[in-house]
C-alpha cells in the first residue's frame, strides 16, 4: 500500500519510493526513505494535503507525493 | 583589523534547515551590523553581517535555508557557489557555521554530513538546546563532533545563551587548518574527483564537488551546469558512471541511504530521548489545525490583523500627515517664495511624507507577519489553504504574500521569499500587486463618492457605494488570480509545485529577535522604496513646476493688486485672493511640462474618455496612485490646503466640462477610471521591490506594462461599451 492510503493515526514502515528525479530526491532528504517509520497525524479539508510524523518532526505533503511512498502498515 | 595591516575580512557561511532559528541566530550574532547585497550573477539577495571574534572582524553570510545541498534551482545553487568561493567579490568562506534543531537531530544532520565533506572547518550550533533539555533529550556533543569532524556547540539563539562558546569555536575555526573531509560516499567522491581532474584538463572550471553533485542530482542544477561546460564525451561518461556506481538504484537514493545509515548509527550512540509527551504545541495544533475550528480561527486572526492595520495605524498616519504639512508650512514661511521653496515643500516634503504616511500600516502588518512566522502559525495556514491555491497553479505558500498585499504590496512581495520554487515565486510576485492596497482606497473613495449614487437597499443594510467598493476588491482579486493562472500556463509553465513543508512546533517568539527583524524590514522599506519615490517625486514636481512662464505671474499680479486695492470686505477679499491663487496654480500647471505632456498624450487616452487634465493627473500618479488626487486638486484649482478640499474636488469633478460643454466625468468614464486604478501599477515602491526581489529589470518592466496595459484596456472597454 502507499502512504496516502493510511488513515489518521495509522503508522507504517517505508519500503521504497516509486520513481526518480528531484521530487523523490527531496522526499528522501526529508527522511522519507526505506526503513523510516511514518504516521499520519492530520489531513486538511478535503483530505489533502496531509501531515505525517517522520523522524522526529511533522511534515506536510500532498496526496500526490504521498502516493509515491510505498509502505507496510504497522499494527 | 588595524589600518596598517589591511587584509580582506574572513568570511563565515551560515547555513541550516528552514525553521531552525537561523535568522534568529544571525541577528543574535550580528545585532544591527547587517546589510543586504546583490552579488553579480546571484538571483537571490545575500544577507551579510559583521561579527567580532577575538578582536577580528569577520563577515557572516546568511545562506538561504536548505535541507540538502542538492540544488534544483539556480537560487538553491547559491549555497554551493558561496561555499566553493565562486561568487565574485566574496572570498571563499574560512569556515562554515551550520545551525541545527537539537530537538530534531536526524533530519538536520543530513545537511551536516554534506557540509562535512567540503573540507572547510565546520562549527555546528545545536539551537533550541533549552527546548531539547526540557523535553528530556540528552545529546553527547563531543562524540557527535568526533564522528563528523566538527565542533558542536549548544545554543539557544532566542535566549542568547551559548553564544560566547559559539564565538570562541568560530574564532578558532577560521584559523584552523582544512580538516580531512568526511567521506560518506567514497566511491562516488573518488569517481567525481577523477572525472573532475580530466574535465579541468579539457578546459572546464568545474570543481570536484560540483561534478559530484552533477553525478548524484539527476535533473538538478549542477547537472545543467555540467551539461553546459562539458563536451559530449563527458556527458556519456556521466551517464555510464551513474549506472556503474548506482548498481540498480539512483545515486540520489544511494546518497540518502548512506547518509541516513550513518546518521542513525551515530544518533543511536549520541542521543537519548525521554518518551515523547503530549506538548502544549500538540494541544494547540488540535485546535488550530482542526479542519473546521482551525479555518474559523484563521478567518478570525486575519480579521483581527486587518482591523489592527487599519484602525491602529490611523492616529499615527494622521500624526505623520499633520507633521508633514506642518513642516511644509514652516519651511514655506522661512524661505522666499520661488522654485527652491516649492522644490522643498511640494517636491521633497510632500513626496517623502506621502510614503512615510504608510509606514505605520506597513510596520503593524510586518509585526503581525513576523509574529505569525516566528511562532510557527504560517506553515499551518499554508497547510490549510494549499488545496485552494492549487486550483490556480500555486501552493499554500503563496497565500500569505497575497493576503499581505491587501495592506501594501511591498511587504507582500517581500514575504514571497519563503516560496522555494522560482516560478511560483514570480507568479505570486506578479499577482500580489493586484490586491487592493491601502493606497488605492483614497482614489476609490473620491471617485465613488463623486459618481456612485448613495442608494440604500434592504432597509439601509446594503448601500450601492459599498457594493461598488466590494466589486473593485473582487475585480482586483480576480485579476491577480487570473494572472497567476495564466502565467503558470505560459511563461512560468512548469510542474505543479510540490508542497513539502515542515510544520514546526509552536514557539513563543523572542521579542528581541522580532524587534530586530521588524526594524530591518522597516529600514529596507524606507531606504529602498524611499529613495526611488524620493527621486520620482522630484521629477514629477519639476515637470509640474517648470517652465513657469513670466506672463502668468504678471497677469495674476495685476489682478491681485486690483483685488487688494478694492473696497471689498476682508472676508470677500481673502476669498477672492485664494480663488485667484488657485486659478494661478491651475494656469501654471496647464503651461508646465506635465500639463503639456498631458495635452500631448491626451489623444492616446481620448478613447477612454479622458481629457488632458485627467491624462496629466494619471501620469503624475506614476510614483503613487493617491497622488492623482493632489494633482486633480491643483488642476481644478481647488487648492490643496484646508479642510473640505475633498468635497470641493468632488463638486468640480461632477461639473467639469470639455470645451464643447459636455461633461468629462460621465458614468462610463468614471467607472473606467476606477477600473484603471484597480489594475494599473502606478506605484514606484512596488516596482522598486519587484526589481529588487527578482534582481532583474525584465520583471518590473513586464509587470508595469502588463498591469497598466490591462488598466487601459479595462477603462477603454468600460467607456466604449458604456457610452
Amino acid at each position: 500500500m502507499t502512504l496516502d492510503e493510511l488513515k489518521i493515526g495509522q503508522a507504517g514502515t517505508i519500503t521504497g519510493l516509486q520513481g526518480q528525479g528531484p521530487v523523490v530526491q527531496r522526499l528522501m532528504a526529508l527522511g522519507l526513505l526505506a526503513g523510516s517509520l511514518v504516521r499520519i497525524t492530520r489531513r486538511a479539508i478535503g483530505g489533502d494535503p496531509l501531515e505525517v510524523q517522520v523522524l522526529d518532526y511533522a511534515l506536510s505533503l500532498r496526496r500526490e507525493e504521498a502516493r509515491r511512498v510505498t509502505i507496510v502498515r504497522e499494527p | 583589523m588595524t589600518p596598517s595591516t589591511p587584509r580582506p575580512a574572513a568570511v563565515i557561511a551560515l547555513i541550516g534547515n528552514p525553521n531552525t532559528g537561523k535568522s534568529t541566530l544571525f541577528n543574535a550574532l550580528t545585532g544591527l551590523r547587517q546589510q543586504t547585497a546583490n552579488y553579480p550573477g546571484v538571483t537571490v539577495e545575500q544577507h551579510t553581517g559583521r561579527i567580532t571574534l577575538a578582536g577580528e572582524t569577520v563577515t557572516l553570510v546568511d545562506l538561504p535555508g536548505a535541507y540538502s545541498l542538492a540544488a534544483q534551482s539556480p537560487d538553491e545553487m547559491v549555497a554551493i557557489d558561496v561555499l566553493l568561493g565562486h561568487v565574485p567579490d566574496l572570498p571563499r568562506p574560512s569556515a562554515v557555521l551550520a545551525v541545527i534543531d537539537a530537538t530534531n537531530l536526524r533530519r538536520n544532520l543530513f545537511l551536516v554530513t554534506q557540509l562535512a565533506e567540503l573540507g572547510l572547518p565546520l562549527v555546528v550550533a545545536l539551537n533550541l538546546w533549552d527546548v531539547a533539555q526540557s523535553r528530556g533529550i540528552r545529546i553527547d556533543t563531543a562524540e557527535l563532533g568526533r564522528q563528523f569532524g566538527a565542533t558542536f556547540v549548544p545554543v539557544s539563539a532566542s535566549r542568547g545563551t551559548g553564544l560566547d562558546a559559539l564565538r570562541a569555536a568560530l574564532a578558532s575555526a577560521i584559523h584552523a587548518p582544512a580538516p580531512t573531509p568526511l567521506r560518506v560516499l567514497p566511491e562516488i567522491s573518488a569517481a567525481a574527483a577523477d572525472l573532475g581532474t580530466r574535465l579541468r584538463a579539457a578546459g572546464s572550471h568545474l570543481q570536484d564537488y560540483e561534478v559530484e553533485r552533477a553525478l548524484i542530482d539527476a535533473q538538478g542544477s549542477a547537472e545543467r551546469r555540467f551539461e553546459m561546460t562539458a563536451g559530449a564525451g563527458f556527458l556519456g561518461e556521466l551517464a555510464d558512471l551513474r549506472r556503474q556506481l548506482g548498481a540498480g538504484v539512483s545515486l540520489a537514493e544511494a546518497e540518502a541511504t548512506a547518509r541516513y545509515g550513518l546518521i542513525n548509527a551515530v544518533v543511536a550512540r549520541t542521543e537519548q530521548r525521554a518518551p515523547r509527551e503530549v506538548t502544549l504545541s500538540d494541544r494547540l495544533d488540535r485546535i488550530t489545525n482542526h479542519p473546521v475550528i482551525g479555518s474559523l480561527l484563521f478567518l478570525l486572526v486575519m480579521a483581527a490583523v486587518f482591523q489592527a492595520v487599519f484602525s491602529w495605524a490611523t492616529p499615527l498616519m494622521d500624526l505623520i500627515a499633520g507633521a508633514t504639512s506642518f513642516m511644509g508650512e514652516a519651511v514655506r514661511a522661512l524661505l522666499p517664495a520661488g522654485a527652491l521653496a516649492s522644490l522643498i515643500v511640494d517636491g521633497v516634503i510632500a513626496g517623502v511624507g506621502g510614503v512615510i504616511v504608510f509606514l505605520p500600516q506597513i510596520m503593524i502588518l510586518f509585526a503581525f507577519i513576523i509574529f505569525l512566522e516566528d511562532s510557527g502559525y504560517m506553515p499551518r495556514v499554508a497547510f490549510m489553504v494549499d488545496r485552494l491555491m492549487r486550483s490556480v497553479g500555486l501552493s499554500g505558500q503563496s497565500f500569505i504574500p497575497m493576503l499581505s498585499s491587501f495592506a501594501c504590496a511591498v511587504p507582500g512581495i517581500m514575504a514571497t521569499r519563503v516560496i522555494p520554487d522560482r516560478r511560483d515565486r514570480l507568479a505570486t510576485i506578479l499577482a500580489a500587486p493586484f490586491m487592493t492596497c491601502s493606497a488605492r482606497l483614497p482614489v476609490y473613495a473620491l471617485l465613488i463618492s463623486a459618481f456612485v449614487p448613495a442608494r440604500h437597499y434592504l432597509g439601509g443594510l446594503v448601500n450601492l457605494q459599498g457594493l461598488v467598493m466590494l466589486g473593485l476588491y473582487l475585480l482586483g482579486i480576480l485579476g491577480g488570480v487570473l494572472t497567476a493562472w495564466l502565467l503558470k500556463r505560459t511563461v512560468l509553465r512548469g510542474p505543479t509545485p510540490t508542497f513539502m513543508i515542515e510544520l514546526p512546533p509552536y514557539r513563543l517568539p523572542s521579542w528581541r529577535s522580532m524587534l530586530l527583524k521588524l526594524t530591518e524590514r522597516g529600514r529596507v522599506f524606507l531606504v529602498r522604496a524611499g529613495t526611488v519615490i524620493f527621486s520620482v517625486a522630484i521629477i514629477i514636481w519639476a515637470l509640474a513646476y517648470f517652465p513657469r512662464p513670466a506672463e502668468i505671474g504678471e497677469t495674476y499680479a495685476t489682478e491681485r493688486e486690483a483685488i487688494e486695492a478694492s473696497a471689498l470686505s476682508t472676508v470677500d477679499r481673502d476669498r477672492g485672493l485664494s480663488a485667484l491663487h488657485a486659478a494661478e496654480g491651475a494656469a501654471y500647471l496647464e503651461q508646465s511640462w506635465l500639463g503639456r505632456l498631458g495635452q500631448f498624450v491626451a489623444p492616446a487616452f481620448a478613447p477612454l474618455g479622458w481629457d488632458w487634465k485627467v491624462s496629466a493627473a494619471v501620469i503624475a500618479s506614476f510614483p503613487a496612485r493617491e497622488v492623482v488626487i493632489a494633482v486633480l486638486g491643483t488642476i481644478y484649482s481647488v487648492g490643496d490646503q484646508g479642510d473640505g478640499t475633498e468635497g470641493a474636488l468632488r463638486e468640480r469633478l461632477q461639473s467639469a466640462t470639455r470645451p464643447d460643454g459636455t461633461l468629462v466625468y460621465t458614468i462610463p468614464m468614471a467607472v473606467g477610471l476606477l477600473i484603471f486604478y484597480v489594475f494599473c501599477l502606478q506605484c514606484a515602491a512596488t516596482i522598486a521591490v519587484i526589481r529588487r526581489e527578482t534582481n532583474s529589470l525584465r520583471w518590473p518592466v513586464f509587470a508595469w506594462v502588463y498591469m497598466t496595459g490591462l488598466g487601459y484596456l479595462g477603462a477603454l472597454l468600460a467607456f466604449q461599451l458604456g457610452s
